[in-house]
């Protein structure tokens, strides 16, 4: 197939030299005396840690399978990785029953691929909510026992489930909740916006851990004789409330940017104040906001931690409760650096699952 | 600016006696500013009013609070029998059966342009799925553009889009249309095929109020012309008249300014 060509001249390769590993070499690293005194630093850093590190991580290290002795033995030397082996079900469970540990891994799996299902934008519809109440009720069921399993108490629940559980629960109550606010606070009825502004200003100014204190503490105290709530129960609510204030604000910034003709012309095809939410306002606004909501979530499941306070084994602490065998307790930094994997693997894929709605959504939106 | 080909005004439907849309003494303050002063206009069913004035001289505004997109703060206004009070049920009953059209399209970006036009007769109407899809679909088509049905806003012209939202306004099949100058936002280019759409419209004998700039369009369907300046209706007349023979001195200035190009 033959075109005209319009062009009056002919397209040409790049120059020589603008281009290849030396170029980008030599314009990124070495472009300027500043430039170049500062990799050659980090570079001399490099060269002086990152072998003393595979040395000791990898190298002189003990592998799990080894007992306690042969890591004294190289104690300063290299990495004793046996304490991971020999105590992993410990940090990962905490003191829920050994024999059942396979419920909880079970009950993990179930919430994880609720939340994988979540993540992908062809199940976005209103189905969503009822996956989520299903995917709640089978791990609390798998947790809590009952029907046909034995009960386990939630004071035996810990490790990476019950910080899977704070978490996800958490952010997925929250929701609903934050939404109600962020419209609360945009209301025209001042009694509604006192309210929205008043809950979302006080839970702001105050810290998570002072919110886990008082539903621990002081919340029994106001409460009827007689009653409790589970400890468990209250740490959760606590952190519904706080998240749901924080996200409200999330959320108001994404309905702040919608442009007010929207309302505007729902407005006038009559569709009233809950349509015009639930469907012009808010999937739009959503949209906006996901890659900020996910960023909460990234720290709300780091901010779990701090049910430590109230007692709670979460990953952390059931960690370093697992590290209070005495045998084993010298190689507690193994045991962090063990936590703090699966903590960066859950916030590192949310990370890159964010970035990656942003990349999406962007081209998403863009259309109008 | 946009030459509209003429046609005799004689082949429209006459207008018939009933009131559509009246004020009595509408006022409107924005803080200290009063930007509606006394207006008294009564539109019947079948009636093609263009409005015009300089900007800021409350025409907007004054078709905005036909459907309470803004609030009148003295005064009645009456649709086709309903007052517009505090009342959110007369509300959405005044709005169920007033059209409008925005400077800005206002399109929903989300939806397509089919989902556009059958979300309110499905959500308000509770009409099935289908028979608003057909419908959506006919008004398309008298708008030109049925075979865009399933693109999104965002891929359309500025003209396209214009059209969309005649449509989509069509679709609740409303007693009065409420047009907010519905070209200013448009390029050139794109201004003829709109304002056909609207003389095709006002020829079908719907009942109409727009807001423009487009003489051209008000000469060629207009029942009555209303000239505002600073809030009030300085001249309301038919369109040899107005454009013939101004009274006042502020329209005879503005359509100097209007018409001099």
């Amino acid at each position: 197939m033959q075109q005209v060509d319009h062009l009056t001249t002919t397209p040409e390769a790049p120059p020589r030299g603008s281009s290849g590993a030396f170029v980008w070499v030599r314009k990124n690293l070495f472009g300027s005396i500043f430039s170049s005194i500062l990799t050659l630093v980090i570079c001399g850093l490099i060269i002086w840690f990152v072998p003393s590190l595979v040395e000791w991580a990898l190298i002189k290290a003990v592998w799990p399978g080894a007992g306690a002795d042969a890591c004294r033995a190289a104690s300063g030397e290299g990495a004793c990785w046996a304490v991971i082996g020999d105590k992993w079900r410990l940090i990962i469970f905490g003191r829920y029953p050994f024999d059942e540990h396979w419920r909880p891994t079970l009950a993990m799996l179930v919430l994880m691929g609720t939340v994988l299902v979540s993540c992908d934008r062809r199940f976005w519809s209103a189905r969503l909510i009822v996956v989520w109440i299903l995917g709640m009720l089978v791990f609390l069921w798998l947790m809590g026992g009952g029907f046909g399993l034995t009960s386990v108490p939630t004071g035996l629940w810990g490790g990476l489930p019950l910080t899977m559980m704070l978490a996800f629960f958490g952010m997925v109550v929250a929701f609903p909740l934050a939404i109600l606010l962020a419209l609360g606070r945009r209301s025209s009825l001042p009694l509604i916006k006192v309210v929205s502004v008043v809950y979302i200003e006080l839970i702001r100014g105050v810290p998570l851990i002072s919110l886990l204190f008082m539903g621990s503490f002081l919340l029994p105290l106001f409460m009827p004789a007689g009653t409790t709530i589970d400890a468990v129960l209250r740490a959760q609510i606590a952190i519904i409330l706080f998240q749901a204030a924080y996200l409200a604000e999330t959320i108001r910034g994404g309905l702040q940017a919608l442009p007010k003709g929207q309302s505007e012309a729902a407005d006038a095809l009559a569709l009233g104040y809950w349509k015009t939410q639930l469907l012009i306002v808010l999937p739009q606004a959503l949209k906006i906001s996901i890659p900020p909501i996910v960023g909460s979530l990234i720290s709300l499941f780091k901010d779990t931690s701090l049910v430590a306070i109230v007692s709670l084994s979460d990953l952390l602490l059931s960690m370093r409760q697992a590290m209070g065998d005495p045998v084993w307790r010298p190689f507690f930094v193994e045991a962090f650096l063990f936590i703090m994997l699966i903590y960066w693997a859950f916030c590192f894929s949310m990370s890159k699952y964010s970035q990656y709605l942003e990349r999406t959504l962007e081209t998403g939106h863009r259309r109008r | 600016m946009a030459a509209v080909a003429f046609h005799k005004k004689d082949s429209t439907p006459a207008p018939s006696a009933t009131p559509m849309v009246t004020l009595e003494g509408v006022n409107k303050w924005y803080g200290q500013f009063h930007v509606l002063r006394d207006v008294n206009l009564t539109v019947k069913r079948g009636e093609r009013f263009v409005i015009c004035g300089p900007s800021g001289s409350g025409k907007s505004t004054m078709i905005r609070c036909i459907n309470r997109l803004e609030e009148h703060q003295k005064g009645r206004i009456t649709v086709d029998g309903t007052p517009l009070t505090e009342d959110v049920r007369n509300i959405e009953a005044v709005r169920r059966e007033v059209g409008m059209v925005f400077q800005q399209f206002n399109l929903f970006p989300h939806l397509t342009v089919l989902q556009n036009c059958t979300l309110a007769p499905i959500w308000v109407r509770k009409m099935p799925k289908k028979e608003a899809e057909e419908m959506a679909m006919t008004y398309l088509k008298r708008v030109r553009i049925p075979e865009q049905a399933n693109k999104f806003p965002g891929q359309l012209s500025g003209g396209q889009q214009q059209r969309v939202a005649i449509a989509r306004a069509l679709c609740m099949r409303p007693k009065v249309m409420l047009f907010d100058e519905p070209t200013s936002a448009l390029d050139p280019e794109m201004v003829k095929e709109v304002l056909d759409v609207m003389v095709e419209l006002a020829r079908e004998g719907m009942t109409m109020m727009c807001v423009t700039h487009e003489m051209g369009f008000a000469r060629q369907v207009a029942d009555s012309v209303i000239f505002m300046d600073r809030g009030e209706i300085v001249e309301q007349a038919p369109p040899a008249e107005f454009f013939k023979n101004p009274k006042s001195e502020r329209t005879r200035a503005f359509l100097g300014q209007v018409l001099a190009h």
